[in-house]
């Protein structure tokens, strides 16, 4: 089940196991991502805690993680080719994958259609 | 977030060109020039040693320790050399060449008489170790600016030696962290950062160890002071506030901001950089600022932009006095001292400590103190009077043809910001920019403020006259004419710079700092 937050993340949930990553649209806002910073493995994160970097050509953004838990690892393809999110930023360009301390934090987050009307509006 | 819609990609053709390529890849005046290493021969020096035979050990000064395998750095002859770096220079731009738009840079003319004074050997031949008694004049200097920059500020005390805007940041934050200290409040650990404020302040809030969170802005692109005071608590070090903001607008409601933030035991901390727009009109010692950096190399003019250096004082009120760094010069009868650790005794046992080394910028101190004596207070009130002027003729004869998203919100200060969001479907701000180029500007500053869709910042200063500003107007409106009717040619502008648009992407992904030599040559040199 894929959710999304108003900060333009996507989660994948499969059990417990998450996998986030920043939405097609703002992948296409931010332009040319030159440079990508994911979390450490183990790192403990709060929902809306900065957890990773992104920098395009024109500016660097915060990628907030949309629930809690611990990182289980950051996508290592991001160091050597950070042109993933451009190129299939709801797929192979995937920022971390995350162990949900509490699922019902993405009771809050919004599903596929919800998001695509949310942008639609900015 | 910012935005690139330009869908300009490096294989993006160029426009073509009818004339044949020159032999020399040479286009008249415009000349190409390669790298320094590549120019270069190193046999080739600027002294010619023939005649004095090869080394023997007789002539070996360093014992057996002399170079033997060549280093790497390229060989010139003088002519090379001074040829190399003009022609370099010839594809800069400078604001000694034309009207320098950049927002939030202050681009002003540095007076020639600034020089001529920066340039006595009494000033520019002295060391800062020498002795106080032999740099009395230099002292004083120091002493006359310190007493000018408080005065136009309304505050109580400055420290001179913080070397640009953040470094000044920096040196106000910390007052303002060694004061909580004192109080024994060192558990309030946020600093208040407004969206309008520029982006070194959440970064020097952090580097000096507080937790920074963000006040959001309202639609007329100022504080939301509401939220601001409602955020204030006993966990709130201070706030930083740029005022006139980056959005060009001034914050009215930062007297109303101060008493709110006093009153919850916090500080302000006033990012100054912008005080072009109100120097001699404001005072922020009247709003309740506790500290305040000023851009000397901005305001007061001095070369800056890739030139000079920075210099950048910091103001202090009386609350934050006891904790302002040393040195300083202070007079005592008809003498000027500096007041270091050793001479600073229990008045000044507070102090946080240093920024620096020595004492600060002078080369800057005495250009600023000449612009401030060559002008004068009436002088001072129209500098600010024409930029902000200035800034506000760019904001109105633009208008309507580029989306400027705080006009209506009144007059601007010393910029004007204009935004993209009316330019033709895959059109941006950065083809404008590029477009601009081919008109002979240096472009505007873009995508910042991050608070506006590919925002564009114009700030002219009070340096250009009706006219200047008048055929920047022009290049601009038919840079942006074009841009809106989606003639295709902006997309792939610079046309007649000595490069085309550039493959940034690239550039920051895979760039090449270092030039490496070839490898055959390699060997050799180890």
């Amino acid at each position: 089940m894929r959710y999304f937050t108003e900060d333009h993340e996507w989660i994948d949930v499969e059990g417990a196991i998450g996998t986030v990553g920043i939405s097609n649209y703002a992948q296409s806002q931010l332009g040319d991502i030159v440079f990508v910073d994911v979390p450490a493995d183990g790192r403990e994160l709060a929902k809306g805690d900065e957890a990773a970097v992104v920098e395009s050509v024109k500016a660097a953004s915060d990628v907030y993680s949309p629930v809690s838990g611990a990182v289980i690892e950051g996508n290592p393809a991001l160091a050597d080719s950070p042109d993933l999110v451009n190129s299939d930023a709801e797929g192979e360009g995937w920022f971390f994958r995350i162990t949900l301390s509490d699922e019902g934090e993405l009771d809050s987050l919004m599903e596929e259609a919800a998001y695509e009307a949310f942008v639609a509006k900015l | 977030m910012s935005i690139n819609q330009s869908g300009w990609r490096p294989t993006t053709p160029t426009k073509g060109n009818d004339a044949a390529p020159t032999f020399t890849g040479n286009k008249a005046l415009m000349l190409e020039e390669a790298l320094i290493f590549k120019i270069g021969d190193a046999t080739t020096t600027g002294v010619d040693f023939t005649g004095f035979g090869a080394p023997t050990a007789a002539d070996d000064k360093l014992s057996g320790l002399a170079r033997t395998a060549p280093i790497g750095l390229p060989g010139l002859s003088e002519p090379e050399t001074v040829r190399h770096y003009t022609r370099l220079s010839r594809q800069n731009y400078a604001i000694d060449l034309g009207l320098f738009p950049l927002g939030s840079c202050t681009m002003k003319h540095n007076p020639r008489l600034n020089e001529k004074m920066a340039r006595l050997p009494g000033f520019s031949d002295i060391h800062p170790l020498a002795p106080v008694d032999t740099v009395q004049g230099a002292l004083e200097v120091i002493h006359q600016l310190a007493h000018w920059l408080v005065t136009l500020t309304g505050m109580t005390s400055v420290a001179m030696s913080p070397k640009a805007g953040a470094h000044g940041e920096l040196c106000g934050i910390l007052a303002i962290k060694a004061a909580l200290a004192k109080r024994g409040e060192g558990a309030r650990k946020v600093i208040l950062v407004p969206e309008s404020a520029h982006g070194t302040n959440p970064a020097t809030a952090a580097f000096a160890g507080f937790a920074v969170e963000d006040i959001p802005a309202t639609p007329d692109g100022r504080i939301d002071t509401a939220a601001l005071i409602a955020r204030l608590g006993p966990d709130v070090a201070g706030v930083m506030i740029t005022n006139p903001n980056t959005c060009g607008l001034f914050e009215c409601d930062l007297k109303t901001i101060s008493d709110a933030v006093h009153a919850a035991g916090g500080y302000v901390y006033c990012d100054g950089a912008n005080f072009n727009a109100i120097v001699g009109r404001v005072r922020p010692g009247d709003l309740g600022v506790d500290a305040m950096h000023i851009n000397l190399h901005k305001t007061f003019s001095t070369p800056h932009g890739g030139g000079g250096p920075g210099s950048g004082p910091v103001v202090f009120s009386e609350a934050l006095t006891p904790f302002a760094p040393l040195p300083f010069v202070e007079k005592q009868g008809e003498h000027f001292v500096l007041i270091e650790e050793e001479t600073a005794g229990e008045h000044h046992a507070d102090s946080f400590g240093r920024m620096v080394a020595f004492h600060g910028q002078m080369g800057m101190f005495t250009r600023a103190l000449t612009y401030i004596l060559s002008h004068g207070a009436d002088g001072l009130r129209q500098v600010a009077e024409d930029a902000v002027l200035n800034a506000n003729y760019v904001l109105r004869s633009l208008e309507d043809v580029l989306h400027a998203p705080f006009a209506g919100a009144g007059p601007c200060m010393h910029e004007a910001l204009f935004s993209d969001s009316n330019l033709a479907d895959g059109f941006s701000t950065l083809d404008v920019a590029k477009g601009l180029i081919d008109e002979g500007y240096h472009p505007m500053t873009v995508y910042f403020p991050l608070v506006v869709h590919g925002a564009m910042l114009v700030e002219p200063t009070e340096t250009e006259s009706k006219a200047a500003l008048d055929q920047f107007i022009g290049a601009l409106r038919s840079v942006a004419e074009r841009a809106k009717a989606g003639d295709a040619s902006l997309k792939t502008a610079p046309h007649f710079a000595p490069r085309s648009r550039l493959d940034e992407t690239q550039a920051a992904r895979k760039p090449i700092l270092v030039w490496k030599e070839p490898a055959p040559i390699a060997q050799a040199a180890e």
